[in-house]
């Protein structure tokens, strides 16, 4: 059998990230795939050295786009911790929505990249349509679609006055409407099954020897979701994690999708219960400790490690993004699949090599 | 209103297992065997001479951390043979703190992040960490030993 060594990315058609695999295939099928990080690597965690444990709030929002509140949260919160400091309820249910709000375009715009993998042109625009809605919520709310900034030590620094839930609720209906009208094709089509089912398998046991976080580990038949842990208000939303047992492609997908319809129940508990109250409480006093803080972003568990030597600028911050556990799963998925079926698996995992790199 | 237990962050007190260089692969072979996930390690620069390494780990939602401090010029046998995705944070720590490995399942050599001409490791605040002694004489002027 010929063997052929085939470098996959960092630019690629079907990649919208800079990863680079090494595969190695023998008549189409791939018997070896080795990453390579690098290229979009930025040394934030060393940025701590000179701007403060406040000013870094900014860059941690920043290690990625798509999860930037829930960096912002699990930095601020873990610094909360430490400092002693209790926030106000009413900051919690908003943390809690404006966390369930990027879940929401984050799976979406997954969907629709991983619907354009497979040559589902039509599906990724439709995803991608429903998305918008979901930023301007954003936008409304927080004032930017993207890096929203509404996190700070001791709270947020944004309010949603009854106006405007009101009309998240029913945009919320709306929004909702429209993805149950897409979920017969994206679960059921022949053509998405044909090129998820089966493809990209890796079991429990796998999952949890290689460090898999998030859908990919729930895919697999792990219930693990760090919102069970209760942080922010979601010690009141009374969910469970969704998972799936077969590990393939497709699995990974009915997650992340069921997830989004969870998201949309999650933010109208939150709404509906979001009490009266301050939203951030004044924060005196310097860092001084050494915590491990973690959340579930949409790609999966964030891990954070702040060290503070009572100084305003951080002893050490450690941040482990959910792509950087993702990846060495990669390698046991890949072996054995055909080489038209890499960018599908690829993106299987929801890759955010900004998060990974940092 | 009743106080919230906070299980999503975890102060790093006395109650962390201290390990050493000798006993790191064995431990985590135990922990591996009593079903916990890798999460990842921290590494924290603490002096000229010394440096922090932690391991995290999980189960269930329940975290696991070990520490192990060691001489940043002795290499640190690598977990990569137990637990494979440890790889890529390890090859991590080599390029940004120096610190070498031995036994890695998959070595980039330092070149993970940084290109291969790059001797001085970047997250290193006390002292910069040498590469080889190669890459330290092809730096020196010509006529100076390093």
């Amino acid at each position: 059998m010929a063997r052929t060594i085939v470098p996959f990315g960092p630019q690629h058609p079907v990649l919208p990230e800079p990863i680079h695999l090494t595969l190695t295939v023998e008549d189409e099928i791939v018997t070896e795939a080795v990453p390579a990080l690098g290229y979009v690597h930025r040394g934030l965690e060393s940025l701590a050295d000179i701007r403060d444990h406040v000013q870094m709030i900014q860059v941690v929002e920043r290690v990625c786009g798509i999860c930037s509140a829930l960096h912002a949260m699990c930095y601020t919160q873990g610094l909360e911790q430490m400092m002693g400091v209790e926030i106000p309820r009413r900051a919690e249910y908003l943390r809690t929505i404006w966390a369930e709000l990027h879940r929401m375009h984050s799976h979406l715009l997954w969907l629709g990249l991983y619907a354009d993998a497979f040559g589902f042109e039509s599906l990724f625009m439709q995803f991608w349509r429903i998305r918008e809605r979901v930023m301007d919520i954003n936008e409304a709310t927080a004032g930017n679609r993207v890096i929203i900034s509404v996190n700070v030590i001791g709270g947020v620094r944004r309010d949603i006055d009854a106006e405007q839930c009101k009309w998240i609720l029913s945009e919320l209906d709306d929004i909702e409407k429209q993805i149950r009208e897409l979920q017969s094709t994206m679960l059921n089509d022949y053509t998405v099954k044909k090129r998820t089912v089966g493809v990209g398998v890796i079991t429990k046991e796998q999952a949890i020897d290689l460090g898999a976080a998030g859908p990919v580990l729930r895919a697999s038949g792990v219930a693990q979701d760090m919102r069970s842990l209760g942080y922010a208000a979601y010690d009141d939303m009374g969910f469970e994690p969704i998972v799936e047992t077969d590990g393939d492609c497709y699995a990974r997908g009915v997650v992340r999708f069921r997830e989004t319809l969870q998201a949309i129940d999650i933010l109208r508990k939150a709404i509906a219960g979001l009490p009266e109250g301050e939203i951030n409480v004044k924060v005196r006093g310097r860092p001084k400790g050494e915590v491990v803080s973690r959340v579930e972003q949409p790609r999966g568990e964030c891990f954070y490690y702040i060290k503070g030597d009572g100084t305003k600028n951080l002893d050490r911050l450690r941040i482990r993004t959910p792509t950087f556990a993702n990846v060495p799963p990669l390698t046991a998925m890949l072996p054995g699949m055909e080489l038209a079926d890499v960018p599908v698996i690829i993106l299987s995992i929801d890759p955010c090599i900004s998060c990974t790199e940092r | 209103m009743e106080e919230k237990t906070c299980r999503y962050v975890t102060h790093m007190d006395e109650s962390v297992r201290v390990i050493t260089p000798e006993t790191v692969v064995e431990e985590v072979t135990k922990i591996k065997a009593d079903g916990y996930r890798f999460v990842t390690m921290t590494t924290v620069d603490l002096d000229p001479e010394h440096i922090d390494v932690l391991y995290h780990f999980d189960k269930d939602t329940q975290d696991l951390h070990l520490r192990m401090v060691v001489e940043k010029k002795d290499p640190v046998p690598s977990i990569s043979g137990v637990i494979f995705a440890a790889f890529l944070i390890e090859n991590e720590i080599q390029d940004h703190f120096g610190l070498k490995f031995d036994g890695l399942a998959l070595d980039f050599g330092g070149t993970l992040y940084l290109d291969e001409e790059v001797v001085r490791t970047p997250f290193c605040k006390y002292g910069v960490v040498r590469k080889d002694a190669e890459a330290e004489a092809a730096e020196a002027p010509a006529g100076e030993t390093a």
